[in-house]
Order: C-alpha cells, then sequence, then structure tokens
C-alpha cells in the first residue's frame, strides 16, 4: 500500500521552516532557513531540504499547508493557515490541552489558549512593537556587540541581573548603555534583557492551565523558559525543536486533508 | 440588481444620489462662502446642529472632513505638519489630520468637489460629548480666524441619564442663543427648532431602520457600507434630504432582504466592530472580511447617529437627552449592556475591538470589557491596533493576520 505523506511550511520573518509527517502523524523531517528577501526561494529551499531528509520526492507528498508571514508566497502549497492556528496544533502534538502557548517569533508574540479539546479559545499577539521578541534581542546583541549564540549561556550562568525597565526596544538600548556606563556586568545586562522579553510576554495575557514555548528565539534560548517559571506556578515545557511547531502544526493540518481529521 | 465585486461585495445603487446630496453639500458651503449671504458654523459630530440649522446657518463638520482625509489617505501625509506645530501623534488624528492639511494648504475637497479650501467658519461649536480634543480642534481655528468659539460640555461616563445632566444641557445650549443670534444675524425662532429636530428625528428612526436590515441574515448591508451610507446622517441631519435619501436606501435594503441578497455573498459568520474605522483601510478590510465570508453587520460607531430621544414637542430637552443618551458618554455597565442587546438581536458569532491609537474615548477595549464579554456571552473576541487615521498606527500583515486567524477560530467552534 502507498504511504501518505503531508507537509508543512511556516515562512516566518527571519527564517522558514518545513515539516514532513507521515500518515500516523510522526516527524519525518524538519528544516530551517533564513527567509532573507525572497520567500518564494525561501519557502522552496526550506521544502527541497526536508524531502531530501526525509528521502522523498515532491511527488510524494499529498498536501502541504503553508503558514506564517510569507504563508501566501508557498505557491506550491494546497492551503494556507495563520501561524496561530499551527503553532496551536503542533503544541498539541505533544502536550494535551488545556494550553497556554506562547509563541516567540522574530518579529511578534503570541500567546495562544486552547480549551481541554484542542479548540482555540483566544489569541492575542503583540501589539506593534518589537519590545519582548526575537527583534529586541538581536537587536540588542548588536548594541552589546555580543554573537547571538552566546546569549542563552551568558543569561543562563549570570549571578545577578540588572533591571530594564523600558517598554520600547529604542528606550532599552539607552538604558542598556546606561547600565555599561554604571559598570554593570556584560552577563547581567543580559539576564536582565532575557527578563525584559518575559515581562513584555507576561503582559499580554494571563499564563493558566499547562504553559508550552514555541518559535525560534525559545530554540536557541531555552534559559527563557527557566525565567517564565520564577513568574508562573502552572507547568512550563518545551516541545521537542520548538522553532518547527508551527511547521508541524501546518504539515498535521495537511495531514486533515489527507486521512482526514485525527 | 447591482452585481458582486471579485471579493463577493454587492455595491448599493443608493450610493449615487448619496454623492450627489454631497456634493450639494459641500458646493452650497462653497457658495455661501463667495457670496457671502449665509453664515458657516462648523459644528462637531454630535454637537447642536440642529440649533445652528434653526438659526440660519450652513453648517460644516470637520470630523467628516476628518473622515475625508483618511479615507482618501490623505492623512498620513499631513499629520505630520499639525506634530511639528505642538499637536502631538497621541492625540486626536482627526484633529492632527484636519490641521495638518490646513497648514499644508491642502483638502480632499479640491479634487472631490472642486472647492479650493474648506468653507472657513463664522462660528464654531462644539460638543465635549466626543471628546475634549473636539474643543482644542475648533480652538486653534478660532485663534487662526479670530471668530466666537463656543460650545456645550456634556457630562461623561454615566450610568443613567438623569434631569441635572439634562437642565444643564439645555441651559448651555440656551446660553449660546445670544452668540449664534449676532453671528447669524437671525433671531431664534421655537418654531424653527421644533422642525428641524422634527426633520432629525425622522433621519435618526429612518437610519437605525438602515441599521436594522443588518439582523437579517444574510445581512443586506456590512459595516463598511454603513460608513459611508451614513454619511447624510452625519451632515445633513435636520435636512429634509437625508430624509428622502434614507427612504431610498431602506427601500433597497428592503428588496435584498425579500430577495434574500446578502452583502458578503455565502456569509458564513456575522461579527460586530466596535471602535472607529480605519477610515484609510475601508476598502481593503471589506475585501479581506468578504474573502473570508464574514459579514460585519453592526458596529457601535454607525449606532452613533442613533438619537432615539428626538422630540420636536421639547426641542432644547429632547436635544440634550439625545446628545446625553449617546454610548461614548456611558460608564462601562450601560456599554456592556448595550453591546450585548445588538450582539444577540444580530446573531453575531464574534466582537472586534478597534483600539484606535489617537481615539481613547472610541477605544473600548482599555478597561477589560473583551475579557468581561468573552466570559459574560461565550462569545470569542479580538482585539486589533490600529488607528482612525494614522496609519502610521496600522500593522497590514499582523491585522490581516489577527483578522484571518479570528476567523479561523470561529471556523473550528462551527465544526
Amino acid at each position: 500500500m502507498k504511504r501518505r505523506f503531508a507537509g508543512g511550511i511556516d515562512v516566518g520573518s527571519v527564517t522558514t521552516k518545513a515539516v514532513i509527517v507521515d500518515a500516523e502523524s510522526r516527524v519525518l523531517a524538519g528544516t530551517v532557513v533564513y527567509s532573507a528577501t525572497d520567500f518564494a526561494l525561501a519557502s522552496m529551499q526550506a521544502w527541497d531540504e526536508c524531502l531530501s531528509q526525509a528521502g522523498l520526492t515532491s511527488g510524494d507528498v499529498d498536501k502541504i499547508v503553508s503558514t506564517g508571514y510569507g504563508r501566501n508566497s508557498v505557491a506550491f502549497a494546497t492551503k494556507s493557515l495563520t501561524e496561530i492556528s499551527c503553532h496551536g496544533r503542533g503544541c498539541l502534538h505533544y502536550f494535551p490541552g488545556p494550553l497556554t502557548v506562547i509563541d516567540i517569533g522574530g518579529q511578534d508574540n503570541k500567546i495562544i489558549k486552547l480549551d481541554g479539546n484542542g479548540k482555540r479559545v483566544s489569541f492575542k499577539m503583540n501589539r506593534k512593537c518589537a519590545a519582548g521578541t526575537g527583534a529586541f534581542l538581536e537587536e540588542m546583541a548588536l548594541r552589546l556587540r555580543l554573537p547571538l549564540e552566546d546569549l542563552n549561556h551568558l543569561a543562563a550562568n549570570a549571578d545577578g541581573e540588572v533591571t530594564l525597565g523600558s517598554y520600547c526596544t529604542v528606550f532599552s538600548a539607552t538604558e542598556v548603555l546606561e547600565k555599561i556606563k554604571q559598570g554593570h556586568k556584560v552577563d547581567h545586562i543580559v539576564r536582565g534583557l532575557f527578563h525584559s522579553v518575559v515581562k513584555r510576554v507576561l503582559e499580554m495575557d494571563t499564563l493558566t492551565d499547562t504553559v508550552v514555548l514555541t518559535g525560534g528565539v525559545i530554540q536557541h534560548n531555552p534559559f527563557l523558559a527557566e525565567i517564565v517559571k520564577e513568574h508562573t506556578s502552572c507547568p512550563v515545557h518545551i516541545p521537542p525543536h520548538p522553532q518547527v511547531t508551527g511547521a508541524l502544526g501546518a504539515a498535521l493540518y495537511a495531514l486533515d486533508g489527507v486521512i482526514g481529521p485525527h | 440588481m447591482a452585481e458582486t465585486d471579485k471579493s463577493g461585495r454587492r455595491a448599493i445603487a443608493a450610493t449615487s444620489e448619496m454623492k450627489r446630496l454631497m456634493a450639494d453639500h459641500f458646493l452650497s458651503l462653497d457658495r455661501a462662502k463667495k457670496d457671502g449671504n449665509k453664515k458657516v458654523a462648523w459644528c462637531t459630530s454630535v454637537g447642536p446642529a440642529e440649533l445652528l440649522h434653526a438659526m440660519g446657518f450652513l453648517v460644516y463638520y470637520p470630523e467628516n472632513h476628518g473622515a475625508l482625509l483618511g479615507a482618501t489617505r490623505m492623512a498620513t501625509d499631513v499629520i505630520p505638519a499639525a506634530n511639528a506645530v505642538g499637536y502631538s501623534p497621541d492625540i486626536c488624528s482627526y484633529l492632527t489630520a484636519d490641521v495638518g492639511a490646513y497648514l499644508k494648504g491642502t483638502t480632499p475637497l479640491t479634487k472631490a468637489y472642486g472647492l479650493e479650501s474648506i468653507p472657513k467658519a463664522d462660528i464654531l461649536v462644539y460638543n465635549t460629548n466626543q471628546c475634549r480634543d473636539v474643543q482644542d480642534w475648533f480652538a486653534f481655528y478660532a485663534r487662526e480666524w479670530n471668530v466666537p468659539l463656543i460650545g456645550v460640555h456634556t457630562h461623561r461616563n454615566i450610568k443613567s441619564v438623569e434631569r441635572y445632566h439634562i437642565d444643564d444641557l439645555v441651559e448651555q445650549m440656551k446660553a449660546m442663543i445670544p452668540t449664534l443670534e449676532e453671528v447669524s444675524g437671525n433671531r431664534f425662532d421655537i418654531d424653527k427648532l421644533r422642525e428641524t429636530v422634527g426633520l432629525a428625528k425622522r433621519c435618526t428612526e429612518l437610519w437605525r431602520k438602515v441599521l436594522e436590515c443588518g439582523a437579517v441574515t444574510p445581512a443586506p448591508l456590512t459595516f463598511f457600507d454603513a460608513t459611508i451610507h451614513m454619511a447624510p446622517a452625519v451632515v445633513l441631519r435636520g435636512l429634509p434630504e437625508a430624509i428622502g435619501y434614507y427612504e431610498l436606501l431602506l427601500t433597497e435594503l428592503k428588496e435584498r432582504i425579500e430577495c434574500g441578497v446578502a452583502a458578503v455573498s455565502g456569509e458564513k459568520h456575522r461579527l460586530y466592530w466596535d471602535g472607529m474605522p480605519i477610515w484609510g483601510k475601508l476598502r481593503d478590510l471589506s475585501e479581506l472580511f468578504s474573502a473570508l465570508k464574514t459579514n460585519v453587520v453592526a458596529s457601535t460607531y454607525c449606532n452613533s447617529w442613533i438619537f432615539d430621544a428626538f422630540d420636536p414637542a421639547q426641542p432644547f430637552e429632547s436635544m440634550a437627552r439625545a446628545y446625553t443618551e449617546l454610548f461614548i458618554v456611558r460608564d462601562e455597565s450601560f456599554k456592556e449592556a448595550y453591546m450585548d442587546a445588538w450582539i444577540r438581536e444580530f446573531s453575531v458569532d464574534g466582537v472586534i475591538f478597534h483600539d484606535a491609537k489617537t481615539c481613547p474615548n472610541n477605544s473600548n477595549s482599555r478597561y477589560g470589557m473583551p475579557q468581561r464579554m468573552t466570559s459574560r456571552l461565550n462569545l470569542p473576541t479580538l482585539v486589533i491596533n490600529g488607528d482612525l487615521n494614522d496609519l502610521r498606527c496600522y500593522s497590514e500583515e499582523q491585522t490581516k493576520t489577527n483578522i484571518e486567524a479570528f476567523v479561523e477560530q470561529l471556523d473550528q467552534r462551527k465544526l
């Protein structure tokens, strides 16, 4: 009998992710490429790499759902859904509802609430502002002349923390300069920046039930989950490969179209 | 019967008549300034227009001009000129757009109706029921042109309308009469006021009936249609032309209802819109909702020109009551009960709150109302950030994603 496969492509503002699942919802492959300036090209690159990783050809995959900021740039997708639906679905693959999903992306944050049946109850996106997003950490890493990949290690191992109070990325940058001038240690400042990201998220909505963190920022900075735990009594989890959770959710929606809702 | 466009929207045939009325309105104001035979009073949207008409003024509404600046997407280009002279980007963007356009010597009335400029006021009359900004807005022009600035101060955030609210407002309106007589050159005539209030009442009754057509499933009109077709209720209230227009529009909508014609073909979801329209994105949003088979069937904003209280037998008292019963000046408990009733009546599946950056008085999401509504009515709510006029405060992609995700949530609920 012919095996059935479905794919999901999440074209984010910074990276494009692709996932292929089989008919039993098992993840066969997952890839990440930079979105850069050509979303159509990025989606093709991510998809080709994903097919290659899974040992499949495009003809093997029955349906593809696209999601993310550039979801309408994926010409070969069967349909598109918002990343809000797809991140929720991807998290439900690993954790039963009710859930509070926190997706920290390159340009925006989302808090998605799902009930015990996995149906969405509500969602919030951050206001039109970079505070608390991946773009905020990128800007601050640049200010501190630090490679992005060093941030998590520095924050996790800091023996202290400075408090950053500003709401705005530009004001935060000024505050960071002030802290440097005052002689604060860089790792303390980085820990303060991580706390600032979490504070911006906590301002968006309440945390209830099981909290699941997704997105590229969590993938590369898992210490953020430890800071979230300081602020809630809810269990806090990170799914495997949180950067591709949206693409996984899209693939699972695509699978619904292949074998029916499951 | 009008055809649908490619996104499934159906045009309203009466629109051409509305355009003619609006052209007549602006051209008569222009003629008055050129001939000098009639005085022009500027009036805020729910200001004492009935009194001004009764005193023989032609009435011009700067908020309507603000909306035109927004709808023509001129606003975002001219707002910085007002910001530069000290009018903050955080205050009303009708004000900043209008003042900015004045400073830059431009107006959408030129392209639309051939007017060289906005009609200069002989007197400026405000009502603070909308906000304090209208008073500051008119004060700019009072200084600029050295013309009288008068107005009334409506009580705000009230639970129920009390006698002292009405008495106070009646006194304030009567106190304006000597100045209005002086500027207009006409004596106040109570019978003329009764006649105008009677015409305004008929206009508002018909406007209510137009909006109530949206309760039918499928709805024959959308919120986006209503924001356009409310223009006569805004600028011609108290004049017979508005009545003729709404009789025409109502006939067309009733025909649609009889034939089962939907404004959004394949209507799947029905939404309530709270807050200001995003004037520069009306078309985009209308097309987006239509493509999603979703109709915004009711709104707080368009309802704001329903004034049930008008009564020619008691012109001052009923005007005062009409201006004070208004949604915008009521407390949260009244607002919630009001919205709940319309939501039930219109079979609404979800509510969108537009949090307009520069219009706090029309942004009802800021004190926990969406959360309370979801919990009280088990109704999904969505808050979108934007602005009535200043598109610097609006993110196209975020808004689109929010709305699409909301409709996906509504789809899921109906599974």
